[in-house]
Order: C-alpha cells, then structure tokens, then sequence
C-alpha cells in the first residue's frame, strides 16, 4: 500500500494536503518548507514543478511559478534538493506540474527519480485521462506510483467514472471553473456539486482543491469529502510572513479555524 | 501520396492532440463532434459565403506584379489578403468560427492577439452578430499596434493588456485560455491561428481554405493550369501558411516555402524561428515544436513583427515541416524590412511586418527561379498598423 492510500485508510477526513512551488521564495526553500509542513501536522504535500506557462493557475501561483524561475529552480535541481527527504519524514508526497515539462525531463526518468526519492503520486492538469492511458499508465504502473487525475463541474458522470478508474490515490476534485486561487466561500451550487460526487461512491477517495483558503471553505470542503488541498493560500502566507515556519503556522490556523 | 489530413483524434502525425484542464473537455469535445456537421450543413456555407461576398470582400484579387517579376525572374502572383474587410486574412476565419459559435448557443466570445489583426477581426465579427467580445493583448503588443487596439476598442470589444511573460502573443493566449476555463459555458474562444487543442488547428485552417480554393481557379484563369510551382506565405502560428497550401497540401508539384521570423538572426537567439531551432513539446494544448530549454519552460521569442512573435507552429505544419513537404526559411527583422521597402517602391502595396517576411523570400530563393516558373505569394495583410515601425527604419 503506498503512503497516500495508507492515509486515507487511517485518517478517512479532514485530510489536509498543501501545495508549494519549488524554488520559491528563495531558490532552495523546498527541503526546509516540506519539513516544516510535516513537523506541523498537515497530512500530504504538493510539491509544485513551475513551469513558464501555467494555464490552470490563477495570479499567486503563476507569479511564484515565475519567481522561482529566476531564482533557477529546475527538476533536476529540485531533485538533487530533496533527494534525501525520506530520512526527514514520511509524509505522502506528490509531484504537481505540466506536461511539457516532464515530457522533456521524460516521463519514465521522471518516475524512476520519484521512486529513487520516496514520492508517491504525479499530478499533470493538461495531461487527459485519454492520453494517459493511452500513452503514460503503463509507465506509471511500471513504477507503482499513484496518478491522480482531476474531475470538475463540467465534468460527466460516465467520464468521472473512466477518470475514477484510471486514478490511483486519491481523485482531485476542482472545486469550481476557474484556475487556481483563493475564494472566500463555497456557495450552494459547489456544495451540491460537492454531494453529487459523494453520492457516485467512487473506488478512490476525494479531496477537493481550488479555492480553498480558510476554515469555512475547508469544511465546506472536507464535509463532502476526504478533506483539501491548499495552494494560492499558501504561498500567500509565504509572502506575508517572516519565516516558511510561521507562514506554516498561520496558514494551519487559519484553515482550523 | 503522402497523407497531411488531421487523424480522428486530432493528429497530424506525431503532432496536435488536445492537451487541456478538464474543465475544458467538456467544451471542447462539444467542438469536435459538431463542427464538421455545422460547417458543412447548407444554412452555414450559405452564411458564411455570402459574407465572404459581399462583406469581406472576396474574392481577393490575385494580382500579378509585374515589376517584381522583372526583379526576380518568374512569374508573380501575389494573393492580396491585404484587401480583406479588416486589412488581412484574419477576418475569414473570425467569422467562420463566430457563426459557429452562435450555433452551438454561446453568448460570449474572447480571443487572443498579436499584432491585432485577429483582434480587429474578432472585435469586427462581433460588433456585426452583436455578441460581447473580450480580446487578450500582450502589453508589450499594445505598445507596439496602438492603431489596432483603437480599432477593436472602437468596435466595441474589450481590450485585457496581459502582464505576464514577454507580454507578447504566447502571454495572450495563456490568459485567454484561462478565461475559457472560467467561463466554459457560455464562452466561446475564437483562437486566431491553426494552434490550440483539436480541432482548432484543423478548423482554423478550414476557414483559411477559403485563399487556396481561390487560387485555384484564378491561377487556371490567368495561367491554363490550376497549380503554381511555388507558394510562399509567413508562419507564425500558421493561419495564411494553411489557407494559402490547404488544397494543394498533396500536390507534389508545388513547392511550398515558407517565412518564420528569424529576429536578430537565428543564431543569436533573439529570434522566433520555432520550425528551425525548436524540439517537440506541448503548450497550449497541442503537440508541436516550441522552443523551449532543455527542462520543458517555454523561451521567449522574439521578432519585430508581433503576428509572428510566437514561439510554436501548428501541428499540420509541423509535419509538413518534419516529413519535407514544406521548406521553412527564418528571415531576420532587417530582410523582412528591405522587402517591406521593396514591394512598396515597386508596385505601390505596403504591405504589413508579418507578410514581408514571406516577400523577403524572393532574394533568398531567386537562383532557384526559372522564367516561366509561377510563383503565387500571399501578401496576408497591409501595412497601417506597422507604420511607426516602417517610419523608425525609413532609408532616405
């Protein structure tokens, strides 16, 4: 059983998962942010490979995306920088980036050096569940990684359930049309959105992401599912606070409430 | 013969596919399974045709330059898209694409641009079927084509300057996209060029096809036979390239060449010559060759004509390029400028940055030229809006 699916069968909910971008704030901050956000308490981490061009982001990702950047991030980089990460902790992680960048990096390589580093989950938001399977699964299962696909309101029932099977993990639930970015509620027709999922009994757990920033659209979110995963919030506490450590801390409070 | 058709799934060879979010595989799927259907039913062609008529303008003179001729040593056609409503080829696939969008029931539309001509065209489009248009516009663009961000503010469209990157048309269509998947229900997005997810690259060309159907039977008009031995186009994203050789894509006898921007010199990477110095890779949404380092992040491109300031070409070139069915010349800032000089001192035509790339072909290809050789040349579009750049460079 990998380390994510381990989660979900102890903890079940109110599942907490937080997404960084690598390289940001400063070039070598992602050893010291994982550790801090486990040391913490939160359940999963993110760890975001930026890319020059982010379509699924809003402003805060794409800006920290693109400081990280200059600072010089790169995959091989930030592979080297977290190559030692399982002597620190053992907290499911999973890689969060673009297709074109793993493509060039190659996607076996790119699996083989997450197996090598202990991470146990991919998710790739411009990469279809029909490429994928067509193309990538076989890979994927090769190296006994979870990949975690994205289901949305837009999203069918019949194509949730091909999506459903074609995740390992858990399945991403974005909460709303829209890129990444902090909203402050989840209004009625999300939470209903919300329960229609629920209602499909899927073969994986949920979390849901996009928007979530604070205690109201963490419940709102994890009252429906297995919990959430937070982003955009994130790096904003990043940015307000002095320290990745008090940033961390804000960042907990604020979602507990 | 060769086969240079789109796959059912999107493919030009190893190039296209639909590389999106989820939240747009809905919309986009709608797309593929009814845009076939809609462009060839009766009540579309009919509509679309009639205002390539009588409100375009077409069809587009094929003009033969005599002068230019003389100069190089053949016979030159050129295909004036410049004449087009709106001052470029754009407008063709702008209202194609806008009479579909009403048919399928979206009340929004937005669209990415450059150099503006595919704004303008869009902005022109809507004003006509009375529909809100949003238009994406690098800042470093609204910079340089003020003329055409007057245009479409004119016309009624909203004009979003967009911040990030070079701030230039790959930074336009990023934002674009992101619109989209805000607004998937009700938005239409009209992209300008044979790029994106399927099948715009395949129904953009279609649109285009429009300027090769033409060709054919005016070249049969003026020289007996419906086939030249070149045609010659500027690609940036690729539009004109693919309505220019659409009909003539399996047709060995003519050789298809090609200007992208070389910039400052493809050597000195200031440039945006994707086909020559790029390697496959995936941005926004489809499979092609983009210039990018070696860990996959996109690099800026760079040339003096914001039309062809991208750094990917569409999947159907692609393979063109790749298989050698297309040759594709990188022509720097100071070629396409002298051509740009060139044709307006020899037949009165200024025509715009982008399409004196394809006229700066000529010099590179005039040892290749035989006499009776026909070459038909697509001047894509006038010269208005690039007159700030014309003036900085005049030579007295």
């Amino acid at each position: 059983m990998t380390r994510i699916s381990r989660l979900f069968k102890e903890k079940g909910k109110d599942i907490l998962s937080v997404y960084f971008s690598s390289g940001y704030p400063t070039v070598d901050s992602a050893p010291r942010i994982i550790k801090a956000l486990s040391d913490a308490g939160v359940d999963m981490i993110e760890i975001g490979i930026p890319f020059s061009d982010p379509l699924a982001d809003g402003p805060v990702i794409q800006r920290s995306n693109s400081i990280a950047l200059k600072n010089g991030i790169s995959q091989k980089l930030l592979f080297e920088q977290i190559k030692d990460i399982r002597k620190v902790t053992d907290i499911p992680l999973v890689l969060m980036g673009y297709i074109n960048c793993a493509m060039q990096f190659g996607f076996e390589n790119l699996c083989k050096k997450a197996v090598e580093i202990g991470i146990d989950g991919i998710i790739l938001p411009d990469l279809p569940v029909d490429e994928y399977n067509a193309e990538y699964r076989p890979i994927v299962e090769k190296y006994g990684l979870d990949f975690i696909h994205l289901i949305t309101p837009e999203t069918s029932d019949e194509r949730i359930r091909k999506i459903d099977e074609a995740s390992s993990g858990f399945v991403y639930m974005v909460s709303s049309a829209g890129t990444t970015g902090a909203q402050n509620s989840f209004g009625q027709s999300k939470q209903d959105y919300f329960k229609r999922i629920k209602a499909m009994n899927l073969k994986n757990p949920t979390l849901v992401g996009f928007g979530v920033s604070n205690h109201e659209t963490f419940r709102a979110a994890a009252d429906n599912s297995c919990g959430a995963i937070v982003g955009s919030q994130f790096i904003k506490e990043l940015d307000a606070n002095p320290t990745i450590e008090d940033a961390v801390n804000s960042l907990i409070k604020k979602i507990k409430g | 013969m060769k086969n240079y058709e789109v796959s059912k799934d999107g493919y030009y060879g190893e190039f296209g596919g639909s590389y999106i979010p989820e939240i747009l595989h809905k919309v986009v799927y709608d797309l593929q399974e009814q845009y076939e259907a809609i462009m060839n039913s009766k009540d579309f062609k009919e509509e679309f045709h009639a205002l390539l008529k009588d409100y375009v303008g077409r069809p587009s003179p094929l003009y033969y330059a005599s002068r230019l001729s003389e100069k190089y040593g053949c016979k030159i056609y050129l295909k004036r898209e410049d004449l087009n409503h709106t001052g470029a080829h754009k407008i063709n696939n702008s209202l194609g694409q806008i009479l579909l969008a009403k048919r399928m029931g979206k009340t929004r539309i937005i669209c990415e641009t450059g150099a503006g001509q595919h704004g303008v065209a869009t902005a022109t489009a809507c004003a006509l079927m009375n529909l809100p248009c949003v238009v994406y516009m690098g800042a470093t663009d609204v910079e340089r084509q003020k003329p055409n961000v007057e245009r479409m503010k004119m016309l009624g469209a909203t004009v979003v300057p967009v911040q990030s990157g070079n701030k230039t048309l790959k930074d336009a269509c990023n934002e674009a996209i992101r619109d989209w998947c805000c607004n998937p229900r009700d938005t239409f997005y009209i992209i300008g060029s044979t790029m994106g997810p399927h099948p715009y690259p395949e129904m953009v060309a279609r649109m285009q096809s429009v300027i090769s159907e033409e060709i054919k039977w005016q070249i049969k008009e003026k020289e007996g036979r419906d086939y030249p031995d070149y045609l010659m186009a500027c690609i940036g994203g690729g539009s004109n390239a693919a309505g220019t050789i659409y009909h003539y894509k399996g047709d060995e006898r003519v050789n298809i060449v090609l200007a992208e921007a070389g910039g400052l010199g493809v050597e000195t990477g200031e440039t945006a010559a994707s086909l020559n110095i790029g390697t496959v890779g995936i941005l926004h949404g489809s499979k092609m060759y983009v210039m990018q380092t070696e860990d996959g992040q996109i690099i800026e491109p760079y040339s003096i004509s914001a039309g062809l300031d991208y750094p990917g070409v569409g999947p159907m070139h692609c393979q063109m390029f790749k298989e050698g069915r297309s040759k594709v010349l990188p022509i720097t800032d100071q070629e396409a400028l002298d051509a740009a000089f060139e044709l307006t001192k020899l037949e009165g035509i200024i025509p715009a940055l982008e399409s004196a790339h394809a006229l700066a072909l000529l010099p590179r290809m005039k040892d290749k030229f035989k006499k009776d050789d026909v070459v038909v040349l697509t001047v894509s579009g006038r010269g208005d809006k690039d007159m700030q750049t014309y003036l900085k460079h005049i030579k007295n």
